[in-house]
């Protein structure tokens, strides 16, 4: 069996930023193993631009973001193995892992960091009636088609969703010659940042139909037609309101999934609301030395903040293998929150374990308009943070400090309110 | 000539050819479809019954029993996946059990082995998530079930590798008798009355006909005879469950027909995943799959009936299949009085797949009869699997792909399927030519991210194995194209 | 006086910015919540531009590549989105490729060069 340190599941943005973090944090022992053929994950066919903002202070393409960390990886020479699938984690961190040169092999990691992503929901996970024709696709398999292989998977499109994957491919249809005729969204709001559904859809004049979703699919070989209609508050179809489009392709962009079946077979406590691994102030999981970043742990709207993540989590990965992290349950405070949050991740924070600051992030389950964000530790307001807007789509943050916790010794509640400007 | 030209390569088309293939003949499958398996085989519940519903003294009980009895056996010989995981009649109302009691007095007429009736206690001894409802069940040992995809892909191959010939793609349009020395087809040896089979590709002439066309059985039977029967497709609704939610039930948990109605069954699957299903809506559209919002919500509902805290929301894929019902509610086997050598398989609905094995073994010594044929003495009984690594030890594994580095690679995530697998079941001899075809022998994009990762690299691997443009691959056969053109090209 | 509702794209805040306008004249920009909004609005009613990603072919790629993923160095007129991706229609490039090589100058005459984003070798 071989040994390393680190064990990197998975080389997207979460995995390299992980990888990068943990050696410059002094850790030379580090494997990536990424099941596809390059470097860099998803961002490999998100060829459009707005990546890296926050980063880089430039608007990147996908493959550029990707390329800037896998340069920093290679800088470094640190290990990494392409085409190779994780097969399972032991509780005790044994990786067992299958490539076509290597075989199964089995790797001991003294720490392992989940950085495997997400996955799109799919059409049966809706339960859409109708037939099962060829030419219902999941927004990013239509982008790898178009993007990477250089095909047309139709001519005639509408979008279930307004997702950014599928406000993307909005785009990239229709500039690559498709007609997209509708993006319809079943919630009252879009789950899409507001630059793709301008630059997306408002560029293009593709109406967007918010609480709209698809009731029927036609055709039995290839899609011949879809119907959408209007949905009411418990978001059940209007009938009368049905509107047909006669249409090749349906594009699905209605949300996406951590993919943790790794995380689940090896016993990490998963969260029933954002659906990755429960983790502390560390972004360790219920198996001490197992920590979790990126899309697999909760998805997120920018790769900006899944990089930033990955960075903690490689950071922290590094001084739990030199002993520098407790590995109990002691010390740790429940995040508590009110007034809009569905979630934090962190779930938990021991004050002893952070360093300088802490981000906190969170998503609110509704549109939410003139609030204050306010963070109380042990009931007095610590951070009073007005927000114009929020939206379930979008990523919200919180930065406790050290100087907020050195002012509250012995703390025994973190909490976050959303509350009336 | 062929002796036997067999019309439909679904389960009971499929085994009919397989038990004629121990005699000694020419023998042709004809399919509408591009491969076996595409129309009532492909969407059921996957399972085989003890035999206690069928009516006693019909034909369904009759086959049924027997073919339940098969199973074991045919699964060993043949290779595909089949468990006898015991089945459940659960009875909710006190005032129903007088039916469960005739239930299990039918079954024991029929001759099925070892039923018995449980109490509420035991019955949630065996299966926790049973509703507390239940008052009782009737328990059936050899209650089965099975992947009906490799069932009947593995009866093809067999077929076919002992000398079964197979035309996919090819529909039957006209049924008709031909008279001495008139060969419609190409038969130099039309010396005796016979059939003529024509369909898009050409006429075919044959000494015997099997109808094994599904729904489409009354078509052809009333082409050639004057005592007409009818077939209502019956459509049934089914949700899958993700293998997250395996070992929700072990057993399959049926549902007495009674004060709330039918019912639906909640059952494993061979390959850990949870069935919900059917609903029961008769249709007169022959090809009309589509499920419907209401039949969704109406089987999720009745599921509620049964069992407790169904993980509904783990479903991955919805789907609905036709079950060929005839008016006279009874399997239709043998030759119309006014049609000698045409040999009807027609009305087969549930439990049609159970009793499959039977019918084939049936109708193929039937016609072997009639005809004289001799046995084939190179006839092989047995046909291997696809191999799947999942179910090797390390080191077998490893010496494998050493062997075949394909099995490596992983292409299915969701499923953990190799290429290596993908390349078995394009290559094997009835192989797969379309996403579907795949999907259905080795499992590629059947898991919970519905082939949204590796549909475009199944194209891949088809498109190189099948040499073809990999803009020519379908999902399944016909004008399901999945690409349409190239980026810019119309622009 | 005109106005004009606009949504600003340049962080996911997405301000909705109100612009009132005399003719080709920005009178006011309300609604923005950085300086940047402002800068946005004003640049959009009068002189809108865009990125334009897309892919073009490759040849030669020993990993079997066959596109190669690009953009326009800089934004470019919005009107003239449509005329980029025709001008790019049919280019294929040898490979290796590197990030920033141009796969076609001075694209659709808009003084903007076409460049790759992806290294593909």
């Amino acid at each position: 069996m071989e040994n390393y340190n680190i064990v990197i599941i998975g080389g997207g943005p979460a995995g390299l930023a992980a990888a990068v973090s943990a050696y410059d944090a002094g850790e030379r022992s580090i494997l990536v193993l990424e099941r596809d053929v390059n470097l860099g994950g998803i961002l490999n066919q998100c060829i459009h631009n707005g990546f890296g903002l926050h980063t880089f202070k430039e608007e990147l393409t996908g493959p550029e973001y990707a390329q800037r960390f896998i340069d920093e990886l290679k800088e470094r020479k640190i290990e990494y193995r392409l085409n190779t699938m994780v097969l399972d984690i032991s509780k005790d961190k044994v990786v067992t892992a299958c490539s076509k040169e290597d075989g199964v092999t089995q790797i001991q990691a003294k720490a392992v960091i989940l950085t495997m992503g997400c996955r799109e929901r799919s059409r049966g996970s809706l339960n859409i009636p109708g037939f099962r024709p060829a030419g219902v696709f999941s927004a990013g398999t239509a982008q790898r088609l178009v993007n990477i292989e250089g095909y047309m998977p139709g001519r005639r499109v509408v979008i279930l969703g307004s997702g950014d994957i599928g406000l993307i491919m909005a785009r990239r249809m229709t500039l690559e010659g498709a007609k997209v005729l509708v993006c319809a969204e079943i919630m009252p709001y879009s789950g899409g940042l507001k630059r793709n559904i301008v630059q997306c859809l408002d560029d293009f004049g593709i109406p967007l139909k918010l609480s709209h979703t698809v009731v029927d699919i036609q055709g039995k070989d290839r899609v011949e037609g879809v119907t959408i209609a209007e949905v009411d508050s418990r978001m059940k179809p209007i009938p009368g309101t049905e509107e047909h489009y006669d249409c090749d392709t349906l594009l699905l962009s209605v949300g996406l999934i951590p993919e943790n079946e790794l995380s689940r077979g090896m016993g990490v406590e998963l969260s029933p609301v954002h659906k990755g691994p429960v983790v502390n102030e560390s972004l360790q999981t219920s198996i001490p030395g197992v920590f979790a970043a990126g899309n697999v742990l909760h998805v997120h709207d920018l790769v900006d903040y899944v990089s930033e993540e990955a960075k903690a989590a490689g950071k922290n990965a590094a001084a739990y293998v030199r002993g520098e992290l407790k590995e109990d349950e002691s010390g740790e405070i429940p995040v508590k929150f009110e007034g809009g949050p569905r979630y934090t991740v962190p779930e938990t924070i021991d004050p002893s374990q952070v360093k300088d600051q802490l981000t906190i992030r969170y998503r609110v389950g509704s549109v939410m308009r003139d609030r204050k964000v306010n963070l109380y530790l042990d009931g007095e307001r610590v951070l009073s943070r007005p927000r114009k807007v929020m939206a379930p789509g979008e990523m919200e943050e919180v930065l406790l400090t050290r100087k907020m916790l050195d002012e509250h010794p012995n703390l025994k509640s973190i909490e976050i309110k959303v509350e009336d400007s | 000539m062929y002796d036997v030209v067999i019309i439909g390569a679904g389960i009971t088309g499929c085994a009919v050819a397989r038990y004629l293939s121990r005699y000694k003949g020419r023998f042709l499958v004809v399919e509408r479809e591009e491969d076996v398996c595409c129309g009532t085989t492909k969407a059921n519940s996957a399972i085989v019954h003890a035999g206690h519903d069928a009516k006693n003294g019909s034909n369904m009980a009759k086959y049924n029993v027997k073919g339940s009895e098969m199973y074991p056996a045919l699964a060993k010989e043949l290779d595909f996946p089949y468990e006898q995981n015991a089945s459940l009649v659960i009875c909710l109302s006190e005032e129903d059990r007088p039916r469960l009691e005739a239930l299990y007095e039918n079954g024991v007429k029929n001759g099925v082995k070892g039923l018995e009736i449980i109490d509420a206690k035991r019955l949630h001894e065996l299966e926790p998530n049973v509703t507390d409802d239940a008052v009782g069940a009737l328990y059936a040992p050899t209650g089965g079930i099975v992947c009906p995809f490799l069932a009947n892909i593995a009866l093809a191959e067999n077929a076919n590798t002992n000398g079964v010939e197979f035309r996919f793609n090819t529909e039957v349009t006209e049924v008709s008798r031909a008279e001495a020395g008139t060969a419609a087809g190409n038969a130099s040896d039309a010396d005796e009355p016979h059939w003529v089979i024509q369909t898009n590709k050409g006429a075919i002439d044959t000494k015997y006909v099997v109808n094994a066309a599904g729904v489409y059985a009354d078509v052809f039977h009333n082409m050639v005879s004057e005592k007409k029967i009818h077939i209502t497709p019956r459509r049934g609704d089914y949700c899958l469950l993700d293998h997250s939610t395996e070992g929700f039930v072990k057993h399959t948990v049926f549902q007495l027909p009674g004060k709330f109605g039918k019912g639906v069954l909640v059952t494993p699957t061979v390959h850990g995943n949870t069935l919900v299903g059917p609903t029961a809506i008769d249709i007169e559209d022959k090809e009309g799959v589509n499920t419907t919002a209401e039949g969704l919500d109406a089987l999720i509902s009745k599921a509620g009936n049964a069992v407790k805290n169904l993980p509904i929301r783990e479903v991955i894929t919805s789907f609905a299949g036709l079950r060929a019902h005839e008016d006279g509610h009874d399997f239709i086997i043998g030759e119309p009085d006014d049609a000698a050598g045409f040999f009807d398989c027609a009305g087969i609905e549930s439990p049609g797949l159970s009793s499959a094995p039977a019918i084939g073994l049936d109708v193929a010594d039937r016609i072997a009869g009639k005809l004289n044929l001799k046995e084939n003495p190179d006839f092989v009984a047995t046909r291997k699997g696809f191999i799947d690594p999942k179910t090797l030890s390390l080191e077998e594994r490893n010496e494998l792909i050493k062997k075949e580095p394909a099995y490596g690679q992983i292409i299915c995530r969701c499923e953990m399927v190799t290429e290596g697998q993908i390349i078995d079941a394009i290559r094997r001899p009835i192989g797969a030519k379309s996403l579907d075809g795949v999907k259905r022998r080795v499992r590629a994009g059947m898991g919970r991210c519905q082939a949204g990762f590796c549909s475009p690299r199944v194209m891949e691997i088809l498109a190189r194995e099948l040499n073809v443009p990999l803009e020519s691959i379908t999902k399944s056969g016909g004008d399901s194209k999945i690409i349409v053109g190239y980026a810019k090209d119309s622009i | 006086m005109e106005t004009r509702n606009l949504t600003c794209i340049n962080c996911p805040l997405g301000c909705q910015i109100e612009v009132k306008m005399e003719g080709n004249e920005v009178v006011s920009v309300t609604g923005n919540t950085c300086p940047r909004g402002e800068n946005y609005a004003r640049k959009e009613v009068v002189n809108p531009t865009r990125i334009v990603t897309s892919s073009v072919r490759v040849s030669g790629s020993e990993t079997g590549a066959v596109t190669v993923s690009c953009k326009t160095a800089s934004d470019i007129p919005k009107g003239k989105i449509f005329d980029v991706v025709k001008d790019i229609k049919g280019v294929t490039i040898p490979c290796p490729v590197h990030i920033g090589d141009v796969v076609k100058a001075d694209v659709a005459g808009t003084g903007v060069d076409m460049i790759a984003t992806k290294n593909v070798v």
